[in-house]
C-alpha cells in the first residue's frame, strides 16, 4: 500500500477552487475537448460559451459570450467561438454549456479553458 | 344491507377485468382490478393505499397477495403535490450538470458526537463530494441531539463551499416522533440556510411525508427520501407491495431523491426490474414493459422527476457500471467506499470524484455501450494523475457481492 498523503486543499490557495464537471481531471487535451463538443452536438443540445474571473466562479451567472449557438452542429465553429472568447479574456475560466431545451436545463457544462488560478 | 340500496353500488365496485397465469409459478395468478376514481380523495396517497392495500391483504381466503403495479390516471396524478422541486431544479440550485451527483452516508451511524460528525461531513465535501447524508437511524439520540448536529454540519458545508468553490449540501434528517417535532427541525434547518433535508417516508408515514414535501416546496428546500422498511413490504415474491409501487407512491407524496438500489452493491435488486423503477422515478411517461416488470403505461403529466439514489456497498470499481446503468440523473452514494479510504474521507471523496469524471469523460467520447468493459482501463488511466484514486483501487480491488436475487422477475424463471 502506498504511503499516506495529506489532502492539500486550502482556503488560502486559489488553486484549491474547483469548477464542477471535469475539474477533478487534468485539463482536457484539444482532442478530448473536441470529443465533448461532438457529444453535445450528437445529443441535440444547443452549445453556449460563458466566461468569468476565476475569483467569481462561484456565482450562478457568468458572462455570456454572445448568445447560445442555437442549432449549431459544426464542431469547428463552436471551438472557434470558445477560442475567441478565451483570446478576448485570457485570464478567465471559459465554460462550454450544452442547453437541453427538452429538459429545460443544461445537459452538461464544463470549463474548457482554465484561468491562471495557480498563484 | 338496506343502506346499499341508497347508493349506486355497481358504480363503486372494483372490477377484476383480467386474470393471467404467473409464468414459472404453478400457484399464483395476476389479477387486474380497476376502480372508479371517486373512491379516492384527491391528492391523498394515504387514502389510496388505505383502500388498495387494506384488509384484502388479510383475507383468510387468500394465502398470499402482492400489489405488483398501479396505474395512476393523469387526472389523479395532477391532484398530488409531488416532488417539491425535481431533478432540473436541483441541478440548477446546486449548479451540477452533465454528471451524476456524488454523495456519502456518514458512518458510524451511531455514537459520533455532533462536532466529530461535522468533521466527517467537512472532510467528504472538501474532497469533492456534492452531498453527504445523515444515516436513517440518526434522528436525535442522546449522543447527538439534532440541533447540535444541524449547526456543526452547516458549518462544515459553508467551509467546504468556500474552500472548493462548489455548492455542497447535507441531508439533515428531520424524521421525528411527531409531525410537530418534524416541522420544528425543518424550520431550524431552513433558518440555518440548509439546501436539503431528509425524511424516512415509510417509517415516518405518508401523511407526514406529504405534508413535509409541501412545506419543502413552499420553503425552497430540497427533500431527500430514505426508504427504511421497504424490504419488509417488497422483498417477498408472493406477498406485499412491489417497490415500483412504493416508488410511485413516493413520487405522488413528494420527494426529490429516493433510494433505488444499486444493482451492483450489497443490496437486493434485479437489474431489469431496477431499471424499470428508475424510469418510474425519473421519466414523464413510462410505457408498459413486462420484461422490466412494468404492467401499465404511466403518465406523470407535468410532475417533476426524482433523482434515484444508488447507495449501499459500492466503491470506485463499480463506477463504470453505475455510470452506464444510471446515466447522469442519479445520486451515487459511496459510504464505506469513501470513509474507508486509507488516507481519510477527503482522499476517498476525491478518488470517487475523479473516477466519476473519468467515466463520464470516456462515455461522452466513446459511447455508453462498452463502458463497463473499458472501465478498468479508464480508471487505471485516471489513477495516473490521482494518487487518491490509485490508493482506492488498491483498497477495494477484491470486494464483490455475488448473492443471487431473492425476488426475480417472473420472466427470469422461464
Amino acid at each position: 500500500m502506498s504511503e499516506m498523503q495529506d489532502y492539500a486543499s486550502r482556503l488560502s490557495d486559489p488553486a484549491s477552487r474547483k469548477f464542477e464537471t471535469f475539474s477533478y481531471l487534468p485539463e482536457l487535451s484539444e482532442d478530448a475537448i473536441r470529443a465533448q463538443v461532438q457529444y453535445i452536438c450528437d445529443k441535440g443540445w444547443n452549445p453556449a460559451v460563458e466566461h468569468v474571473e476565476p475569483e467569481n466562479a462561484f456565482d450562478h451567472y457568468w458572462y455570456m459570450w454572445k448568445l447560445p449557438m442555437f442549432g449549431e452542429t459544426d464542431v469547428n465553429r463552436i471551438l472557434d467561438e470558445a477560442e475567441a472568447c478565451h483570446k478576448a479574456n485570457p485570464k478567465h475560466h471559459v465554460r462550454l454549456i450544452g442547453y437541453d431545451n427538452y429538459a429545460q436545463s443544461q445537459g452538461t457544462a464544463m470549463v474548457i479553458y482554465r484561468g491562471p488560478i495557480k498563484v | 344491507m338496506w343502506t346499499d340500496l341508497l347508493t349506486d353500488l355497481d358504480y363503486y365496485k372494483g372490477r377484476a377485468y383480467a386474470i393471467e397465469d404467473v409464468p414459472g409459478d404453478d400457484e399464483c395468478y395476476y389479477a387486474f382490478v380497476a376502480y372508479p376514481i371517486d373512491l379516492f380523495e384527491e391528492g391523498s396517497v394515504v387514502n389510496v393505499f388505505t383502500s388498495l392495500v387494506g384488509n384484502v391483504f388479510g383475507f383468510k381466503a387468500l394465502r398470499a397477495l402482492r400489489l405488483e403495479d398501479v396505474r395512476f390516471p393523469v387526472a389523479y396524478v395532477m391532484t398530488c403535490n409531488g416532488p417539491p422541486h425535481g431533478i432540473q431544479v436541483e441541478r440548477d440550485k446546486f449548479n451540477k450538470y452533465g454528471r451524476a451527483l456524488l454523495g456519502c452516508t456518514i458512518k458510524p451511524k451511531l455514537g459520533l458526537s455532533a462536532k466529530n460528525y461535522g468533521r466527517a461531513v467537512y472532510e467528504c465535501l472538501r474532497g469533492g463530494l456534492d452531498l453527504t447524508k445523515d444515516d436513517e437511524n440518526i434522528n436525535s439520540q442522546p449522543f447527538m441531539r439534532w440541533r447540535n448536529r444541524f449547526e456543526f454540519v452547516m458549518n462544515a458545508i459553508h467551509k467546504a463551499e468556500r474552500e472548493t468553490g462548489e455548492r455542497k449540501g447535507h441531508y439533515l434528517n428531520v424524521t421525528a416522533p411527531t409531525p410537530e417535532e418534524m416541522y420544528k427541525r425543518a424550520e431550524f434547518a431552513k433558518e440555518l440556510g440548509a439546501p436539503i433535508i431528509m425524511h424516512d417516508y415509510l417509517t415516518g408515514g405518508f401523511c407526514a411525508n406529504t405534508g413535509l414535501a409541501q412545506w419543502c416546496r413552499d420553503n425552497g428546500i430540497l427533500l431527500h427520501i430514505h426508504r427504511a422498511m421497504h424490504a419488509v413490504l417488497d422483498r417477498h415474491p408472493r406477498h406485499g407491495i412491489h417497490f415500483r409501487v412504493l416508488a410511485k407512491a413516493l413520487r405522488l407524496s413528494g420527494g426529490d431523491h429516493l433510494h433505488s438500489g444499486t444493482v451492483v452493491g450489497k443490496l437486493e435488486g434485479d437489474r431489469e426490474a431496477t431499471l424499470g423503477w428508475i424510469d418510474i422515478m425519473r421519466d414523464s411517461y413510462i410505457k408498459e414493459d413486462r420484461t422490466r416488470g412494468i404492467f401499465f403505461d404511466q403518465d406523470w403529466g407535468s410532475m417533476p422527476g426524482i433523482f434515484p439514489v444508488a447507495s449501499g456497498g459500492i466503491h470506485v470499481w463499480h463506477m463504470p457500471a453505475l455510470v452506464s446503468i444510471f446515466g447522469d440523473d442519479a445520486c451515487l452514494q459511496f459510504g464505506g467506499g469513501t470513509l474507508g479510504h486509507p488516507w481519510g474521507n477527503a482522499a476517498g471523496a476525491a478518488a470517487n470524484r475523479v473516477a466519476l469524471e473519468a467515466c463520464v469523460e470516456d462515455r461522452n467520447r466513446n459511447g455508453a455501450e462498452g463502458l463497463e468493459k473499458r472501465g478498468g482501463d479508464v480508471l487505471r488511466a485516471a489513477a495516473k494523475s490521482s494518487p487518491e484514486l490509485a490508493a482506492a483501487m488498491e483498497t477495494w480491488k477484491e470486494i464483490k457481492f455475488e448473492f443471487d436475487t431473492v425476488d426475480k422477475l417472473d420472466v427470469a424463471h422461464r
